[in-house]
């Protein structure tokens, strides 16, 4: 039997005082609806100017004009055409750099001898901006899809081969010496433990290769394409369009959303783990 | 079957770890390991289950391994080392995908280990739904699905609170009741050296070497008996006399490193 012991006896001609409160904040909450809200009070300030002629609707076209512009461009089928255009060399171009990169990051990261080399050309070559090779791919490839294809890939390639040596350096040493320790084998190691310890970071780079891939897609189209959301924009501001220049943009932005969101769902059926 | 530690030595650079270490750990036995900081009491370990190459001397094995054994030299981790992205089945299951077993004889291995560590209503959690001494319920789970012949604990417990430690303990202490089981166990806890091991390998300061083997004189299941305390903390002073000066001395070059 365990001896209790006696409460401490209170002193009580001291008066006491509250400890002050020292831990608030450093712990920002976004409200979603405040986000929305305030997007909502732009626009309809953006559209009070607009209607109250306080603007030229040639410099800002209103937001209703822009949606107009952008009813106009879905009726009459030309957005999906040049959509079609931009979406078939950013998938190609993608998809390809991000074959060749994640194959280069596992080399980079797995082999002694495909990092001595591969870090070096990747460092050398990743700051170069790849818009400024198009010109070098139009003269090797022709004036067709290649070189815009290709221009796309190069981006994405050089971004992805380095999120995913990054995440095979990053997977926890840990992890691999518990497998060898049970005798797994190499391609079982790199199939069940690297994979699934790199992802994290292969789909961060996939986030950032989308964004690389969009921007020269439209840079690509805009020096040399006749259809293409690029073009388009390019296009209308020639033509003064403003309104459909900027539907072009918001096309853009619409565009930019939805790869951010499937990456967002790959992110949680993938790494539901974490 | 027997593991032989064969005057192993070894070396990080320029620094010196180990120096020709020999001792055998024979079939059923618990050795401990324990030392000042630093004394190469982990890297002895990883050269005794084959995972780093030693400057000079052997790692090596006597005998056969028991019948049904599929990794009979079997590694229980500090730091757990369980996948994130699996559940505790597949955490479990993870050692027996490449050896060849149909998923029935997997099956039923992995619920065999799963009910011998307390695991069976936690098959479908991951591992971040799990306090510390539940993941090394798994991290050991994991280890016996292989019916190893010999574990190699690297000090399993040192990452968990007092009271899981002692819980911990007592699972050790069953799972080894039946010497069908050996084990190094490197510990930096001579409470959990004295209740566990057979034998106390103690080595000295870097380049570790063995300094003392001491051989602890009743079974484990005596140690659990209130009159045994005495003798068992005795044994741990003693243990500590051994180690401390130079515990003192390493402490005070880490810091100055």
């Amino acid at each position: 039997m365990l001896d209790r012991a006696p409460a401490p006896s209170a002193e009580t001609g001291t008066p006491t005082r509250p400890v002050a409160f020292r831990g608030a904040g450093f712990a920002p909450v976004a409200n979603r609806y405040a986000g929305w809200a305030a997007l909502a009070l732009v626009i309809a300030l953006w559209q009070a100017a607009g209607s109250l002629a306080l603007v030229n609707p040639l410099f800002l076209p209103t937001p209703w004009g822009i949606a107009r512009a952008m009813y106009r461009l879905g009726a009459s089928g030309a957005l999906w055409h040049h959509l079609s255009w931009s979406v078939m060399r950013i998938g190609t171009g993608w998809i390809i750099g991000t074959t060749a990169g994640v194959i280069t990051g596992f080399a980079i990261g797995l082999s002694s001898q495909a990092r001595s080399v591969g870090i070096t050309f990747i460092s050398a070559l990743f700051p170069i901006p790849k818009i400024a090779l198009l010109p070098l791919l139009i003269l090797w490839l022709g004036i067709g899809e290649q070189p815009k294809i290709a221009t796309i890939a190069l981006g994405v390639f050089f971004s992805t081969a380095i999120s995913v040596y990054s995440g095979v350096d990053a997977v926890p040493r840990n992890l691999i010496r518990m497998a060898q320790s049970f005798n797994v084998p190499f391609s079982t190691i790199v199939r069940r433990v690297i994979w699934p310890g790199a992802l994290p970071s292969i789909l961060a780079g996939f986030r950032i290769t989308a964004s690389v891939a969009l921007l020269l897609v439209v840079s690509a189209e805009m020096i040399g394409a006749e259809y293409g959301i690029g073009a388009f924009v390019l296009q209308a501001g020639n033509l003064m369009q403003t309104d459909q220049l900027l539907a072009g943009v918001v096309i853009l932005s619409l565009f930019g959303l939805a790869v951010g969101k499937l990456i967002n769902l790959l992110e949680t059926r993938l790494l539901h783990w974490r | 079957m027997d593991l032989i530690a064969d005057h192993i030595s070894h070396r990080f650079g320029a620094l010196d770890v180990l120096d020709a270490v020999s001792l055998e750990v024979a079939a059923g036995e618990v050795v401990g390991i324990v030392g000042p900081s630093g004394c190469g009491k982990s890297t002895l370990l990883s050269i005794l289950g084959g995972l780093l190459r030693p400057a000079s001397g052997a790692a090596e094995l006597r005998g056969a391994p028991p019948a049904g054994s599929l990794n009979p030299l079997t590694f229980v981790f500090q730091d757990f080392a369980l996948l994130p992205w699996c559940t505790v089945e597949a955490n479990v299951e993870f050692p027996l995908l490449h050896v060849g077993l149909a998923p029935a004889g997997r099956r039923a291995l992995v619920d065999d280990a799963l009910r011998r560590t307390g695991l069976a209503d936690f098959r479908g959690a991951y591992p971040k739904q799990l306090s510390g001494g539940m993941r090394q319920r798994v991290g050991i789970a994991r280890a016996l699905v292989v019916r190893p012949a010999i574990l190699l604990m690297d000090e399993p417990l040192s990452a968990l609170d007092s009271q899981t430690r002692e819980l911990l303990m007592e699972d050790f202490i069953g799972l080894l009741a039946d010497g069908a089981m050996g084990a190094v166990y490197v510990t930096h806890n001579l409470e959990e050296a004295v209740r566990l091991a057979d034998r106390i390998v103690v080595l000295s300061r870097r380049p570790g070497r063995v300094r003392e083997v001491v051989a602890i004189p009743m079974t484990r299941g005596e140690r659990g008996a209130i009159g045994a305390r005495e003798k068992l903390l005795s044994l741990q002073n003693e243990l500590w006399s051994l180690i401390r000066t130079e515990a003192i001395d390493a402490e005070r070059e880490v810091q100055h490193a």
